[in-house]
């Protein structure tokens, strides 16, 4: 999506998933395209419904029922000279699927009470990860999670081992996610909301934590958050989402302060800040998002954008325009405002010819 | 400040820690430990604090939910109405106390009966109280979904038939059925996705413009508090830390913790990615506090001092509180 030399770790091309319920089909997806590269960070952004953890759960596989690919590929890179694997084709429950993820792809949920055993000490389930997926003795696993344990900032690791979740704060207890998912050595790690069960302090810790463990593996790191606070303090590269679609992406600093999509800009704006005046009203977007069964005609944010055209905007789906930084918007809006400065350069260069 | 509405003068909520087969008392959890605090008519005062810190315990003595251990709760009834401490009241006579008291809440999902319509919903304050006629109650139903800004067609919807910041505006609505001149709000908006959040926000500043409430707003975003905001008080395993006018507390915050926590806030902008400061360890167990100052295992500017002798909520002018031995000595980094 953004220049870069590298080849993308995960390369997710066009993917469609799509929930058929009794009520009618809910379009989670409608064609989603992402890259993650080594050592950058995705961000991917928008509020509930607009299939972020729809798009990093099907990234692994583990779409929930009903939920379906319908379309598009999850190409999964396997070196310079060898054709990425596409793991869209695998079958969701197949052995090929288990060894990726945990292997080379680690995830860390937003509520590690649910995602961790009750039955088992943290030092048993890290160290399961340890030997299913790097083969180690009982004892070398024993010793490979204190390690872990302590690489993720537990206090204590040896005694913390023999603990389980329930004996853990939320904090301490998504620092052992944390070390599961990096216990098979992926090379990519999703994380889905990992803070926002968090407390504020805690979160900074665990913020920290991530951005310390990217840099020192180069993971490949997609962070999905609606909060654009950690996205502006996290991302290298930012996609915006709204009802199951990719309405932009680009650099971090761009989007923040060249969006090109109205729906980045009002987002961006509705933002409360700790830098605001007191009692200040925030700016607004009218309405709210759609309930999926209802999903509006056209460009799905048109009934409540404020550079919608009319016959055009809610008539046809807007495709995506690339922009030079290697990002990309979707919106006739944007389309029309690049037509129209790229006219007035045009002017500008002939009346300085002429 | 006008005379307060509502004065909570040493409020201590304890709750025993029961162990055994004859669950003889342990100990006591120090949920709220000696907190005092004013809101007046027309503004709002912000709770702030971390899970576990006592700001919803606050809230739930003030409204009577639960009898606080000791302390003082004065509560006028109504704008020229008598002075009562709720904390002393009789279960029975609470109702009359209520009345002038509601509470907004977090979840606008779980917090409405969806067996019924919106209209009853917002009428059952009224006629639990037996105020009005059907007739006139209906009225008051679409008066007050005028005021809350939903359309009127709403009166025979069902909750589900609403997105989640319209039934928030619902749970108000019904709140300022009896004309409250105190409201509580327990995060009332950190369920929302953010561009509705910004609509309740602006919602609830405008309605206290208009109605003169008094807001006791109870949150953990930093950013929401300082958009509705007039005076802040910080809170720690039970006690207050700091209080101070929004502005001041934000800009020049004198106690090591709210400096932790406004430099925790993630900030929506790339270019002001700094150096956080990343606090040691946890928040300290209100079953077991450390002695001296509670904060003092995690502070980094921690003197022996801090390890022995709990501090004294002190005014270092103009209404700026802090509970701090070193207050005087330290500058610390607010956000501004």
């Amino acid at each position: 999506m953004t220049m870069t030399a590298s080849r993308p770790a995960l390369s997710i091309r066009d993917l469609v998933v799509h929930f058929e319920q009794e009520e009618g089909i809910v379009r989670a997806l409608e064609g989603v395209s992402l890259d993650a590269h080594p050592g950058r960070t995705l961000g991917i952004v928008g509020e509930s419904g607009c299939g972020k953890s729809v798009t990093a759960r099907a990234a692994m596989r583990l779409e929930e029922k009903p939920g379906r690919i319908l379309s598009g590929q999850i190409l999964l890179d396997q070196g310079e000279d060898v054709p990425p694997l596409d793991l869209a084709a695998l079958e969701p429950r197949s052995r090929a699927i288990q060894d990726i993820r945990g292997r080379r792809i680690g995830l860390v949920f937003q509520e590690p009470m649910t995602s961790l055993s009750v039955h088992y000490s943290v030092g048993n389930q890290v160290g399961e990860v340890l030997r299913r997926h790097r083969g180690l003795s009982k004892a070398a696993a024993h010793d490979g999670a204190i390690a872990l344990l302590r690489e993720v900032g537990i206090p204590r690791p040896e005694r913390r081992a023999d603990e389980y979740p329930f004996q853990l704060s939320g904090g301490l207890r998504q620092r052992v996610m944390v070390a599961m998912a990096l216990a098979g050595e992926p090379d990519i790690l999703i994380a889905d909301e990992p803070t926002t069960a968090l407390d504020v302090t805690t979160q900074a810790q665990i913020l920290d934590l991530l951005r310390r463990l990217q840099r020192e593996r180069q993971l490949a790191l997609i962070l999905i958050t609606h909060d654009m606070g950690v996205i502006a303090e996290m991302a290298t590269d930012v996609a915006v989402m709204y009802l199951g679609r990719v309405v932009e992406h680009g650099p971090v600093d761009r989007i923040f302060h060249a969006p090109r999509h109205p729906y980045t800009r009002m987002l961006l704006r509705s933002i409360p800040s700790v830098l605001a005046e007191p009692r200040s009203r925030l700016a607004t977007i009218s309405g709210s998002v759609p309930h999926p069964y209802r999903r509006p005609s056209g460009c799905p944010f048109h009934p409540r954008c404020p550079d919608a055209i009319p016959g055009r905007c809610d008539t046809a789906m807007p495709a995506e325009m690339a922009l030079p930084d290697g990002g990309g918007v979707s919106c006739f809006a944007a389309e029309r405002d690049a037509e129209t400065a790229a006219e007035r350069d045009a002017r500008t260069a002939a009346g300085r010819a002429a | 400040m006008n005379a307060p509405v509502l004065d909570v003068r040493d409020l201590t909520k304890h709750f025993p820690i029961r162990r055994g087969l004859l669950q003889r008392v342990v100990g006591q959890v120090r949920a709220v430990d000696g907190v005092s605090l004013q809101v007046a008519r027309g503004e709002t005062l912000s709770l702030v604090g971390e899970s576990g810190c006592g700001k919803t315990t606050v809230s739930r003595c003030i409204l009577r939910a639960m009898p606080p251990t000791s302390g003082e709760i004065h509560f006028q009834l109504g704008a020229d109405g008598p002075v009562v401490d709720v904390a002393a009241m009789r279960r029975g006579d609470l109702r009359g106390a209520r009345r002038h008291m509601q509470m907004i809440f977090q979840d606008p999902y779980s917090s409405l009966n969806p067996r019924m319509t919106v209209g009853d919903i917002i009428a059952e304050p009224l006629l639990v109280n037996g105020i009005g006629t059907p007739a006139s109650r209906r009225d008051r139903v679409l008066e007050l979904l005028d005021l809350v800004k939903l359309p009127r067609l709403a009166l025979s919807r069902f909750p589900h038939a609403f997105s989640g910041g319209q039934r928030q505006r619902v749970g108000i609505a019904r709140a300022l059925a009896l004309n409250p001149h105190l409201v509580v709000a327990d995060e009332p908006v950190s369920a929302l996705d953010v561009s509705v959040q910004a609509q309740v926000v602006n919602l609830l500043l405008e309605l206290q413009d208009r109605l003169g409430l008094a807001y006791l707003f109870i949150a953990h975003d930093l950013s929401v508090v300082k958009h509705m905001s007039d005076r802040v008080a910080v809170m720690y395993v039970g006690r207050i830390v700091e209080q101070a006018p929004t502005r001041r507390l934000y800009a020049t915050p004198k106690h090591p913790y709210t400096e932790a926590l406004l430099s925790a806030v993630p900030q929506p902008d790339p270019r002001r990615r700094a150096e956080r400061m990343i606090l040691r360890g946890e928040v300290a167990d209100p079953a077991d506090p450390p002695p001296g100052c509670a904060f003092h295992p995690r502070c980094p500017y921690a003197v022996e001092r801090c390890r022995q002798e709990v501090p004294a909520l002190l005014d270092s002018g103009d209404g700026h509180l802090v509970r701090c031995h070193r207050a005087a000595e330290l500058t610390l980094k607010g956000v501004a």
